[in-house]
């Protein structure tokens, strides 16, 4: 009788833990669940590709949402069609940082013909793109024989300077809020440069952020593509890299940590305590930028991503991997990415007057805190590295 | 050290063709996998070329964005609202030294048959004036009466711009030994819409592409004595190839020192090619060169306003020093398979065509110049960056008539092999040379005259198969 008992446990426990395994992530994840502490590359190779999947997806989705409020925006320009496209700039934004940490690999979003120059790039020479205080009529927009369309707006981004933004994120920014002239607060462009007879070229001006937008939504699709599942592309290659693709995650989540964030979004910006400096300067949502960032690395590591519609994305990750080989060590990383994410989320708003003042200054203290604390996790990164065996990075494990 | 590499090689090569048997040797990467030793970066994509050295220091690290962003800034001109970046002009060719250098890589020239005008923004051309006669140890050059000893393209507001440049091409058609016909396309290079009236009847004009940056700072700590080393054998051993030092003005060092950079090696450091640059191609004064290049005849330009230092110079000392510290320790990348098969043949063939009579392969690295702007990472590294340094007759072909320092109108100096093969991930072209005339590496090889002539010779009795090897080669440097 008792293992009748027994049986019927074993047969009730059985469905439950399927519909576990069907509720915790889409198909590809639910199939690289691995038994406790022992992970593949493979299998950690998958997962990414699934979250990265993810990720760009809810980023696509994001900017399609902002194309429909520019749209909006364009078509009846007022105060609150324009606080809508700001809006829908500001949530789209909040997926994009995340993807962050799949750069620096040359995968699809850097690779030869990447976009990302043409998707992110910063700081912007305002001038180039429409009139500013010095400069009222300058700028592409005020050229009228500079025809408009996305084969020419891609042509232009970058030509003759990196500094010569056309394109992408911030030109839509800086089109939505103009510059940021204020010490208290963001760019506080008029939705007026948008209308006929209330600004010179405020026609070209509709037809630019139209334009723009629509390319960066081309662009970001053109990469999603790569990532999907089940097609001849870069995710199908990549799932089959074992090692290598375990090496260009590590090399993704190492160089946004100290070269990009740390480096080019904080340590420049408190070098300079420059309002132009700032990442996203026109709409004063650098502290945003620089949580998101964080919180990219931090996905990748966790092998965790939560989703737009809220649900979780979720298996093998690269701290199990290194926890397979040194547990300690993935802990302390763990550890370490968490505090980068809690001092980012510490820095406070606005960004361009956290970075303002004498070196004991609080705000600067907060900055200080997080450039110490992705440092050490980029270290921290490159011992992992080297113990699951990669050594060709881009930056040395610390010499003990 | 030649001898052990190629058996290494081949032991390689023959692991890649399928034998495999994974014994530890056949897998060991080669001595030149990092030509950077310790500060090699293992990067490719966009980014390549943007890499700080592997083994850089955290503070350093942060000396190399801050000066990253001094690079890459865009000038304004003056007055503006932002002090910390203007003075750009009054005449210039480039807002940002990353206007040329872009994201640390190479220049291109303009399409076919187009006009570098003042709408133009720079795509990395820069043209060089003089006229001949006795130049003074400190310039190298006699400049251009009206046009001073570089041409600019663009100017800020109320000033003339100098011109425009005017580019046509030539085809220069020929055969391989296999019968492959190949068409290279020569440039002329002449002037447009002069702003200050005719130019000197003899003036010679040397047009520059911006070359790709990284490794400057291990160039930088090669010992002098290598580089004359080099010359000395060269002129002992007997064939063509007879390497000369250039000897050049140096404004940090405030003597005459061995020029390194350049592509006729009219530079002795990074210091110097910075201060000069910013003042040459971007109108930005520094301590070192505080005049900006107008001449006596053009008047507008003296009148400009300057930038809001008043007579000071319009880049400070710190900032330049970071700028410079940033160009010394990018990194050079990793080379890409290098022990696959075609690639290991490449290597054999580049050997068999004495490539590297000239492209010296490798050195141990010193120490840089000046202290406070380079860094002990660089020091006691094996690199690779395949260039003897010195100055070569390369014949008619490719020569621009226009001496400068100790260099001929004939002579250009060995440029670095290492990164070739990325420019068209970094900058989308491979346009290759020193006014970008070479459309990838085998027609740069067939450009070379002179000296190389019987290089050149070589190569054209090799096969498709061969020549494809032999290019692999040279793009996984």
């Amino acid at each position: 009788m008792k293992h009748l008992v027994i049986a019927a446990g074993l047969l009730a426990l059985l469905p439950a833990s399927h519909v576990a395994l069907a509720q915790t992530a889409p198909a590809p994840a639910a199939s690289t669940a691995a038994p406790a502490g022992a992970v593949s590359a493979n299998a950690v190779a998958a997962h990414y590709a699934a979250l990265v999947e993810a990720g760009y997806a809810d980023t696509l989705a994001g900017a399609k949402a902002l194309q429909q409020a520019v749209a909006e925006f364009v078509k009846s320009p007022s105060a609150d069609t324009l606080a809508a496209a700001r809006k829908q700039w500001l949530s789209a934004r909040e997926f994009y940082g995340q993807t962050e940490a799949f750069r620096f690999y040359g995968g699809p979003i850097d690779d030869a013909n990447g976009p990302e120059g043409r998707i992110n790039a910063w700081p912007m020479d305002e001038s180039y793109v429409d009139g500013t205080s010095a400069k009222p009529q300058g700028g592409l927009i005020n050229n009228r024989k500079f025809a408009i369309s996305k084969k020419t707006l891609a042509a232009q981004n970058e030509r003759g300077g990196e500094e010569n933004i056309a394109t992408g994120w911030h030109a839509i920014e800086f089109l939505l809020w103009g510059q940021d002239l204020s010490e208290t607060g963001p760019g506080e462009r008029s939705f007026e440069d948008f209308v006929d007879g209330k600004k010179p070229n405020a026609d070209r001006r509709r037809l630019y952020l139209t334009t723009v937008t629509e390319l960066l939504v081309d662009d970001l699709a053109s990469v999603a593509k790569q990532w999907a599942p089940g097609a001849k592309n870069y995710r199908a290659r990549f799932e089959k890299g074992g090692q290598e693709s375990v090496r260009k995650m590590l090399l993704g989540l190492g160089a946004l940590s100290r070269g990009e964030l740390a480096g080019e979004r904080l340590e420049v910006a408190m070098n300079s305590q420059d309002q132009e400096d700032e990442h996203s300067c026109f709409s004063d949502n650098t502290h945003r930028d620089v949580v998101n960032n964080a919180r990219g690395i931090q996905n990748v590591w966790l092998g965790a991503y939560k989703r737009a519609d809220g649900s979780a994305v979720k298996g093998a990750s690269l701290r199990e991997l290194v926890a397979g080989k040194n547990a300690a060590l993935a802990e302390k990383t763990t550890a370490q990415i968490a505090a980068s994410v809690s001092a980012a989320e510490a820095i406070q708003a606005p960004f361009d007057r956290e970075i303002v003042g004498a070196k004991d200054a609080p705000g600067r203290l907060r900055v200080q805190k997080t450039i110490d604390s992705l440092t050490q996790q980029s270290k921290d990164l490159a011992e992992a590295a080297k113990a699951v065996g990669i050594t060709k990075l881009v930056f040395d494990a610390p010499k003990k | 050290m030649t001898g052990k590499r190629f058996a290494l090689a081949l032991l390689c090569g023959s692991a890649g063709l399928g034998i495999g048997f994974g014994i530890s040797a056949a897998t060991a990467p080669p001595d030149d996998e990092k030509p950077g030793g310790d500060t090699t970066v293992f990067a490719t994509g966009r980014n390549a070329f943007s890499f700080p050295l592997a083994n850089l220091s955290d503070e350093e690290r942060t000396r190399f964005v801050i000066g990253n962003s001094f690079f890459k800034r865009n000038w304004v001109e003056a007055p503006a609202s932002t002090t910390a970046r203007d003075g750009l002009g009054p005449h210039f060719i480039a807002r940002s030294c990353g206007g040329c250098h872009v994201t640390d890589g190479r220049g291109e020239p303009p399409q076919i048959r187009n006009r570098l005008g003042p709408q133009e923004p720079s795509v990395g051309l820069l043209m060089r004036l003089s006229i001949p006669g006795q130049a003074s140890a400190q310039a190298g050059v006699v400049p251009e009466p009206v046009y001073g000893d570089q041409f600019n393209n663009a100017a800020v507001q109320g000033v003339k711009p100098e011109g425009s440049v005017v580019i046509r091409h030539t085809p220069v058609r020929g055969r391989f030994a296999d019968g492959t016909k190949y068409t290279l396309q020569k440039p002329a290079y002449s002037f447009g819409d002069l702003g200050y009236g005719p130019m000197h009847p003899q003036v010679m004009v040397g047009p520059r592409i911006a070359p790709q940056l990284i490794g400057v700072g291990l160039l930088e700590a090669i010992p002098e004595a290598d580089i004359l080393d080099n010359a000395a054998r060269q002129a002992a051993a007997p064939g063509p190839v007879k390497g000369q030092p250039n000897r050049v003005w140096d404004a940090f060092a405030e003597r005459e020192m061995l020029g390194r950079f350049g592509w006729k090696a009219n530079v002795a450091t990074i210091a110097h090619q910075s201060a000069g640059a910013f003042r040459g191609d971007m109108g930005i004064t520094s301590s070192k060169m505080p005049d900006e290049g107008c001449t006596t005849t053009q008047t507008d330009c003296l009148k400009a306003p300057r930038g809001a230092h008043g007579d000071g110079p319009e880049i400070d000392d710190k900032t330049l020093a970071q700028v410079v510290f940033y160009q010394a320790t990018l990194a050079p990348p990793a080379r890409r398979n290098p022990q696959d098969a075609q690639t290991v043949r490449g290597q054999q063939l580049f050997a068999q065509a004495q490539c590297a009579a000239c492209h010296r392969p490798s050195y141990m690295t010193a120490a840089g110049p000046f202290p406070a702007l380079t860094s002990t990472s660089l020091s006691g590294q094996r690199i690779w960056p395949y260039t003897d340094l010195l100055l070569h007759d390369m014949g008619d072909g490719l020569a621009d008539g226009r001496p400068d320092f100790q260099a001929s109108g004939r002579q250009w100096k060995t440029p670095p092999l290492w990164g070739i093969g990325l420019i068209k991930d970094v900058n989308s072209h491979e346009r290759l040379l020193h006014d970008g005339r070479a459309r990838g590496v085998l027609e740069a090889i067939l450009w070379h005259g002179g000296e190389a002539e019987a290089s050149r010779q070589q190569v054209l009795k090799m096969n498709k198969a061969e020549r494809a090897a032999l290019v692999k080669f040279v793009e996984s440097l």
